[in-house]
């Protein structure tokens, strides 16, 4: 059976919704004829047409300003952000505007902001960025990151079919690195439901994104080395958190590690476990651990983003640490 | 003139108006909405605000009212959305809801916080939409809501339809990034945008020529590739003849039109601002140039009204914003607990 890649599930998701809704469209920089900067649109201007695959300037404002008038007007717009380290030129239309509209009066603003994130290619300060924060700060949205590429597919499509506006921070770093067999027939994965990818009973992790990779590689390695069971919980839903399924394993293991790419001041892991704390504090045997990036911009050169970048030896020393408890 | 507000005697008048003016019945439209907005706003600002009977910011629109009404006048409204304009306006636009038919009891529900406002309690003064009315919502970010009103425009164009999209901002809104990234979106999709400006000469305390180096807006147009025309905010007339060759442009497909419309700020910002810093002699020379007053003497030339129509008409506005008031404040309050609903779609 073929293999889909990350990115390609991102673009069936795309595809398929265009065909089966026609108020369905993209708009953002280059996904016309150019195709995306990441190919994400290729083919679809071709197939679509000019009114539903649409170039715009550089105006990241504009657009998301843009998706959100035409979603008042009863259409599903995905705004393609370049790279999503541009959706800060945005964040007033998001914030403020789409964020808001159905709370104070009650029109719903049913949009997708797309777009790819994180480090590890390279990319330097603006090419490399985790906005989730600033938006997960922000009642009205919804945030989701995918790790796998059933979810990227899955979670897109439940993100166009979504109401309310939606974030969806597609990692650059899996969009070809990761690749699976997908169902042929229609799917969406819930917003707002994580996802166990390894069972476990002495330690969990939760992480989300491309974390969830050197996440599980950590897990393995504490199994072997130590025959210490890790549960990965994949978080998949920034907002709203999936708060039954981070209790269940916390209840569970009584040991929280949080991972992620994003740095550590604000980051979502303080969030979680103020959660756990509030929620499950009796059941805790050893304070809640966070592996993040440090709080710095994402650096360019190799040796500087390795340093800044969360990996698998970082994981498990903290993951040892915390089995010790 | 740097450093401070144009004088009156620097608007420029448009180019004759189009032969075809409005007739009669519009007429004495435009004029019942003048007053209906002067008195209505009046009676907010001075009064209901004053008694603490609203708590919150009060912006009005005193004398620049010819600019809302002039251009809602356009507003096509039937009921189906395929065949309806959208608008955009702004905070000083009261006449542009009371046109759209959103009534004075309900304008005065949101803004003393009542259930029954278009927000529910949940923003204030002229911060609201009411979708079935055509109405989006502003919000205090000044100028977000050009981009909006150009991706309403954008939908037109995709479902192939010839309606139009108003957008209406001050002149403080337009130095903001949003402003120009949304004009030159319509600009550059040739979409069916009828661009608004009502330049009161003040953004607060600051003076246009602090605003903006230029001595007219319009000219920003040339800028964008797209038609731009200065026009006397002040005279409905001409007013309305500008956005109604915007609006044939719009339908036809030919693009977007900044107007600018010149007028001036007879209040301070909000309710709470004496606007010390406005020259009296400019507030003198614009008061002599009030809209209302231009309009009825038009009328009153054409026969149109006389001293008993317009005594006439002012005691039916007068009751029927007594009686507004009266029903609005025994509306209901809100529930503290209503805060937690509807931040989703639920």
């Amino acid at each position: 059976m073929a293999l889909t890649t990350y990115v390609e599930a991102i673009r069936q998701a795309i595809w398929e919704e265009m065909e089966a809704d026609q108020r369905v469209f993209i708009l953002g920089e280059d996904v016309g004829a150019y195709g995306g900067a990441f190919k994400v649109t290729e083919g679809m201007l071709e197939h679509f047409g000019e009114l539903r695959v649409i170039d715009t300037p550089i105006a990241e404002a504009g657009i998301v300003g843009a998706a959100i008038g035409a979603a008042l007007m009863g259409m599903r717009p995905i705004a393609e952000m370049q790279f999503i380290d541009f959706i800060s030129c945005a964040f007033d239309q998001i914030t403020n505007f789409a964020a808001k509209n159905r709370y104070r009066w009650g029109a719903g603003v049913p949009i997708v902001i797309r777009g790819p994130s994180g480090g590890g290619v390279h990319g330097g300060p603006f090419h490399s960025q985790n906005p989730e924060m600033y938006f997960v700060h922000t009642p009205g949205l919804k945030v989701v990151a995918p790790a796998t590429a059933y979810d990227a597919k899955g979670l897109l499509k439940a993100a166009i079919r979504d109401d309310d506006p939606v974030i969806y921070l597609e990692h650059k770093y899996l969009y070809r690195r990761i690749k699976e067999e997908l169902p042929k027939e229609d799917y969406i994965v819930p917003i707002g439901r994580a996802a166990v990818r390894r069972e476990g009973r002495d330690l969990s992790i939760l992480t989300y994104g491309a974390m969830l990779y050197p996440s599980l590689e950590a897990a393995d390695a504490l199994s072997h080395e130590r025959g210490i069971e890790t549960e990965v919980l994949d978080l998949r839903s920034l907002l709203p958190l999936d708060k039954d399924a981070i209790l269940d394993t916390a209840r569970k293991t009584g040991k929280v590690l949080i991972v992620h790419e994003d740095t550590k001041t604000g980051g979502i892991a303080g969030e979680i476990a103020a959660i756990v704390n509030e929620e499950v504090f009796e059941y805790l045997d050893g304070p809640v651990l966070r592996v993040t990036a440090p709080d710095t911009p994402v650096p360019y050169s190799p040796p500087l983003e390795e340093f800044f970048l969360p990996n698998k030896d970082k994981i498990l020393l903290a993951a040892r640490r915390l089995a010790a408890y | 003139m740097r450093g401070g507000a144009r004088k009156a005697g620097a608007t420029r008048r448009s180019e004759p108006a189009a032969p075809v003016g409005p007739d009669d019945a519009s007429l004495l439209k435009m004029l019942y909405y003048m007053k209906l907005t002067r008195a209505l706003e009046d009676r907010i600002e001075r009064k209901l605000y004053r008694q603490g009977k609203i708590v919150g910011g009060v912006y009005v629109g005193r004398g620049q009212e010819a600019i809302s009404v002039g251009a809602a006048l356009h507003i096509r409204r039937s009921g189906n959305d395929d065949v309806d304009d959208i608008v955009c306006p702004s905070h000083r636009d009261m006449a542009v809801f009371l046109m759209q038919g959103v009534t004075p009891e309900r304008i005065l529900a949101q803004y003393m916080g009542r259930r029954t406002g278009l927000t529910r309690g949940r923003d204030a003064n002229m911060h609201m939409g009411d979708m079935g009315r055509r109405l989006v919502s502003f919000i205090s970010h000044l100028a977000d809501h050009v981009p909006v009103a150009v991706g309403c425009a954008l939908t037109f164009r995709m479902r192939g339809t010839d309606q139009a999209s108003f957008c209406f901002f001050g002149d403080g809104a337009a130095s903001r990034g949003d402003w120009h990234e949304g004009v030159n979106m319509a600009a550059v999709m040739r979409l069916p945008v009828i661009f608004i400006c009502n330049n009161n000469q003040y953004a607060y305390s600051t003076p246009v020529s602090r605003q903006m180096a230029i001595e007219k807006f319009s000219d920003r147009a040339v800028g964008y590739g797209i038609p731009g025309e200065t026009v006397d905010g002040n005279d409905v007339l001409l007013v309305h003849d500008a956005v109604g060759r915007a609006v044939q442009r719009a339908r036809r497909g030919e693009g977007p039109t900044l107007l600018e419309f010149v007028t001036f700020r007879m209040t301070g910002h909000s309710a709470h601002d004496d606007a010390g810093y406005v020259p009296k002699e400019l507030l003198e020379e614009w008061s002599r140039r009030d809209p209302i007053d231009r309009l009825g003497a038009v009328m009153r030339h054409r026969g149109l009204v006389d001293d008993a129509v317009l005594r006439d008409m002012e005691k039916r506005i007068e009751l029927e914003i007594d009686e507004a008031v009266t029903r609005a404040e025994s509306q209901p309050w809100p529930e503290g607990a209503e805060t937690l609903e509807g931040v989703y779609k639920e």
